[in-house]
């Protein structure tokens, strides 16, 4: 657990080291207080108390105390060696059963109390120095000791022991008979301890469910919703406060698609660190594009995780080697790991936390979980959406890449919309469908949006062949668009009409060049014509320029001659 | 009364002096008085004094009697109020 207990004036956490509930609890639960967990029979109470002791001595360097009222400490021993935490050995020292079930011979005669058992543990507790206790479980004081009144008391010495004690504790309780009822023998239980958890197991269709809640925790925030919990290969885990935020900082990076054509259409690649749905019917080649993906992220030397839910493993890398689509060398040089998993055998949450493991051992770059929509089978609906955000949420903080495809159940291009909602937290949503025209299937692949790119809004044809996956443009003809035999025929017109334009074309270009000359050869006469007008104007100007001149000179001339000065003018007649 | 087999051993567990066990020691004593024509062997023990034995007998529940001798071995819990029970569970109700 990364997180560091929090610590506020007076309470300080006891780490459980259960995967999930530290985290709910914000670092475990109230050290030297009581915490009660409530739950009907094999809900995981024994459990969830005894992984807590374990976590304490092994890596707390706090011994603990397992008070065994229900079973024999040998039978918990044994249950819990699947879970490798090799109690054995830490029994020597560290981890100490105390067998306190009543005998089969017993008989009562009058009250008594449990002076004689907590005198034992404080005893114990003393030699072992130990830190962590668990009672399990305190409805076994009712078979002793009859009374509830009885009951209540010994509970209440029992609390006031361990208060004093100072040992982190851990009682638990069948519920909810005893507890939640106001009859109940137990019912002030929860009002007596710090902290209490309530664990809930149903089965829903065969599937088993099981949960966990914080119920209360005296002086500590706390996750209140319940959180769903699985018993696995290494006891409890819990799916905790998943973060919900993406990584730091948005990587701008592109990852390819490993489909060239692909990679054009949305102008680069996926964002690194982002989540890609790719939605579509049966056959539509999601697994393909899929593969395409993780073959160029091995090839680029990163790790990938492949997660199936509908094949094998085998058969996928078969099935993609026909499209040139080779995984077999990244499988075997440790780049790749493909996990089968079944969707049938376990709740959506056990496939989370196992998906969780494997991104812990083998830190991919990109995981691929091929159909997601898997997680919402055999009853899991009402949850396979909170898995699948969460999965999603988690491989983002990481800065893994995710592509997750899933199955749409209705062929038709404009169903889109995944079964689980997918859609609404995948950054890239690419929709593939088949188009049935003139008695041919032809794939089509769309972008439906993709966040923070800019891509081609145009439907694409898909065509798989033994070099791969390409994107031909398609024909969009009267609002529809052309695939397949359509759009062969559909290219040749195109083609036969283009020779067409070329021949016009040049027919228009001749013509027009002739009516060019014409026209040149028009306004070359037309300026000569010009030029001549011009001189002529010219020409016009200076005659009578000279004219004007020669009758100026003339006037005044006469003007001269018949000034009165002039001796020899002579009056007019 | 027929006189009982004289190997009757009785070990009390009690807890200090808290209400039950001392309640239990006086009605131990009152009743091999007068059921008993032997007095059996009675060993009490302090779990609070002696917390390991307890452990090691394993005794949760204070006051405990076990009848030691004869076997088989038999356990009464309580103060021993319900005297009916403690004769049936020792052999004394004959």
């Amino acid at each position: 657990m990364a997180r560091a207990p929090q610590r506020s004036p007076g309470l300080i956490k006891a780490p459980t080291g259960i995967t999930g509930l530290d985290e709910i609890t914000r670092g475990g639960l109230p050290q030297g207080r009581t915490t009660l967990i409530a739950g009907g029979p094999g809900s995981g109470k024994t459990i969830l108390g005894l992984q807590a002791l374990v976590h304490g001595a092994t890596t707390q360097n706090e011994p603990g105390i397992f008070v065994a009222f229900e079973e024999r400490a040998d039978r918990i021993v044994s249950n819990a060696a699947s879970f490798g935490w090799d109690l054995p050995a830490l029994q020597r020292r560290k981890l100490f059963f105390l067998d306190a079930q009543p005998s089969p011979d017993l008989v009562h005669t009058g009250e008594s109390d449990i002076h004689g058992l907590l005198a034992a543990i404080e005893a114990r507790v003393r030699t072992m120095r130990a830190k962590r206790i668990v009672f399990d479980s305190l409805d076994i004081l009712l078979t002793w000791l009859g009374d509830p009144t009885l009951v209540q008391r010994e509970v209440g010495r029992l609390h006031d022991w361990l208060l004093e004690s100072g040992l982190t504790a851990i009682v638990t309780a069948r519920a909810p008979d005893q507890l939640a009822s106001p009859s109940g023998v137990l019912q002030f239980l929860p009002f007596l301890v710090d902290c209490a958890v309530g664990l809930e197991h149903t089965v829903v269709t065969g599937v088993s469910q099981r949960n966990l809640r914080v119920m209360k925790y005296r002086g500590s925030g706390f996750a209140e919703s319940a959180a769903p919990m699985i018993i696995g290969e290494r006891g409890i885990e819990v799916a905790g406060d998943l973060p919900v935020r993406g990584p730091a900082r948005a990587s701008t990076a592109r990852v390819s698609t490993g489909i060239t054509d692909l990679d054009d259409m949305l102008s680069g690649g996926y964002h690194e660190g982002s989540s890609a749905l790719i939605t579509g019917s049966p056959g539509t080649a999601k697994t393909t594009l899929a593969g395409a993906f993780v073959q160029a992220t091995c090839a680029r030397g990163d790790r990938a995780l492949f997660i199936s839910f509908d094949s094998e493993p085998a058969e996928i890398v078969r099935n993609l080697a026909s499209v040139n689509i080779r995984l077999t060398r990244h499988l075997r040089e440790g780049r790749l790991l493909m996990e089968s998993r079944s969707a049938l055998s376990a709740s959506a949450e056990s496939q989370l936390l196992a998906i969780r493991r494997l991104l812990d051992t083998h830190r991919p770059a990109v995981l691929v979980i091929d159909p997601v929509s898997a997680l919402s089978k055999q009853g899991n609906e009402t949850t396979g959406f909170g898995v699948a955000e969460r999965l999603i949420a988690l491989a983002k903080s990481r800065g893994i890449t995710v592509l997750c495809t899933s199955l749409l159940g209705d062929a038709s291009p404009h169903g889109e919309g995944s079964r689980i909602h997918v859609s609404t937290i995948a950054d890239t949503w690419i929709h593939l469908s088949y188009h049935v025209v003139a008695g041919e299937r032809n794939r089509a692949l769309t972008i439906v949006k993709s966040r923070g790119t800019a891509h081609s809004n145009q439907v694409r044809e898909m065509t798989l062949g033994a070099r791969g996956v390409r994107l031909a443009d398609v024909y969009a003809a009267e609002g529809e668009v052309l695939m397949g035999a359509l759009r062969a025929q559909r290219e040749a017109e195109e083609q036969a009409k283009a020779v067409r334009r070329d021949a016009e074309r040049a027919r228009r270009a001749v013509q027009a060049e002739r009516v060019g000359a014409e026209l040149r050869a028009r306004i070359a006469s037309l300026q000569e014509e010009l030029a001549l007008r011009t001189a002529e104007l010219e020409l016009a100007t200076a005659v009578d320029a000279a004219a004007e001149d020669v009758r100026r000179k003339d006037r005044r001339e006469r003007v001269a001659a018949r000034r009165p000065h002039h001796p020899r003018s002579e009056p007019p007649a | 009364m027929s006189p009982r087999p004289a190997a009757l051993h009785l070990r009390l567990y009690i807890a200090g002096d808290s209400p039950n066990s001392q309640m239990a020691m006086q009605r131990l004593q009152a009743f091999c008085a007068q059921h008993c024509s032997v007095p059996p062997v009675i060993e009490v023990i302090d779990v609070l004094r002696a917390p390991a034995k307890a452990l090691e007998d394993r005794v949760v529940l204070t006051p405990t009697l076990v009848r030691v001798q004869p076997a088989p071995t038999r356990r009464v819990v309580g103060n021993l109020a319900a005297e009916a029970a403690l004769a049936r569970a020792l052999d004394l109700d004959g």
